[in-house]
């Protein structure tokens, strides 16, 4: 490996520093919490920017799973207090669903 | 009588929680296609049996520890306790499925131990519960598969009767019921090609093959097509588990019946929020659970079906 030269390395850290400043100005969507509860999805409906996260929180004492319809994302069986995140970054409709009950349905419209 | 009933009279279903919450079970026969109520069990346990017995047990979902049911295993234990002290010890057992809660090694490992003590044959359906391995059954199919087609249905053949296990917990769709697929219909229409139509048929499967409650998804997206292939035989039961107790229909020459859960109850349709575990009373749990003992009688082909709650004498 060749030394970098402090020059350089000085550089370096102002470039990562303005892409920092960047990164800040245009921030990333407030994330989102979807509860489970009484085999319920709330809120079953909502719109979210692009990047948005979102978090599924389970507080059912029956394990539940979300699925994308379209396959594109699956969750491990959430057991009681179990949750799990997918960053949306296309936009478009997300339809999803409980794979142990395919009753409880969900729909997230991402914005650009 | 809970709230959920239609007033002006006990309707069948309202009639049988009654008596379970009173310790008791029913039996009932089917002969001759033409169902008849044999009265309560006290008096039907006079009734002469002959011919062979099975046991179905449901949903022991081990590995549950919530509140409606803190020792589901212990439960378990005491159900297969119960087997051994039967007066006529049954051929086998059928389970139809959430042997498991969460698919976990440990949990099938402790339901295998405690469901093995009965020293009878199993024959197995998975519930939904039992597919939540990484490789979404694969585990179940390793354990309880073995001689089964596809995600894990196959057939038998035992005193006189022909036995039809099937699957409908994999692939389910949003917003659907439950679900047997293509393929296993498919299987099912040649399964029963060749076989006479007054050959007793016992169905079982985890999920109500019959809509229970659509709104609860406790039903079978593709089941009336299942039972299409079943309309020319004169005897053909039904027996399924999921809703985690006791209802039962007749329509023609088909009994519909679900078995109690080994674990928790849970609520009558419609009866509150959310299908969830019902929290009971801890000394009325053991009224809602049990099992489900079925005698086929020779000869004139009754098939009699008795539950018995875990509190039951």
């Amino acid at each position: 490996m060749m030394p970098i030269s402090l020059s350089r390395r000085r550089a370096a850290v102002a470039v990562f520093v303005l892409l920092l400043g960047t990164g800040a100005a245009a921030a990333a969507p407030q994330p989102v919490t979807i509860r489970i509860d009484n085999f319920t999805f709330t809120p079953a409906e909502l719109s979210v920017p692009a990047g948005t996260t979102v978090t599924w929180v389970n507080g059912d004492d029956i394990p539940h799973t979300v699925v994308a319809v379209d396959k594109s994302f699956r969750s491990k069986a959430l057991d009681t207090g179990d949750s799990y995140s997918q960053t949306l970054s296309t936009p478009g409709t997300v339809a999803y669903f409980c794979g142990l009950h395919p009753h409880m349905t969900g729909r997230i419209t991402v914005t650009p | 009588m809970n709230d959920g009933e239609q007033s002006g009279g006990i309707g069948r279903r309202g009639a049988l929680h009654c008596m379970v919450w009173a310790g008791t079970g029913v039996l009932w026969g089917l002969s001759g296609g033409v169902p008849r109520s044999l009265g309560l069990v006290g008096e039907a346990m006079a009734a002469p049996t002959s011919g062979f017995t099975f046991l179905q047990i449901s949903d022991s979902h081990v590995g549950f520890d919530k509140p409606a049911n803190p020792n589901a295993l212990g439960t378990l234990q005491e159900a297969v306790a119960r087997i051994g002290t039967l007066p006529q010890k049954p051929d086998f057992l059928i389970h139809t499925g959430d042997i498991s809660h969460l698919s976990k090694p440990k949990e099938f490992d402790d339901a295998d131990q405690v469901i093995g003590g009965a020293r009878l044959p199993v024959h197995y359906v998975p519930g939904e519960h039992d597919l939540l391995d990484d490789g979404t059954g694969q585990a179940y199919r390793d354990r309880y598969g073995r001689g089964s087609q596809g995600a894990g249905w196959y057939s038998f053949d035992s005193g006189g009767v022909h036995f039809i296990g099937l699957v409908n917990v994999v692939d389910l769709k949003a917003g659907g019921l439950g679900n047997l697929g293509h393929d296993q219909l498919e299987w099912l229409e040649d399964d029963l090609r060749g076989k006479s139509g007054s050959t007793p048929i016992v169905v079982f499967a985890h999920i109500p093959l019959w809509t229970v409650y659509q709104d609860w998804g406790w039903g079978t997206e593709d089941g009336a097509q299942a039972l299409s292939y079943l309309k020319r035989f004169g005897s053909v039961t039904v027996l399924n588990g999921h809703i985690h107790q006791l209802m039962q229909k007749v329509e023609g020459d088909v009994v519909f019946h679900t078995a109690m859960s080994t674990a928790f109850p849970q609520p009558a349709p419609g009866s509150a929020p959310s299908p969830g575990p019902m929290t009971v009373p801890p000394d009325r749990l053991r009224s809602l659970l049990g099992t489900t003992r079925v005698t086929v009688q020779q000869g004139t082909k009754p098939l009699a079906i008795t539950d018995s709650p875990l509190s039951a004498s």
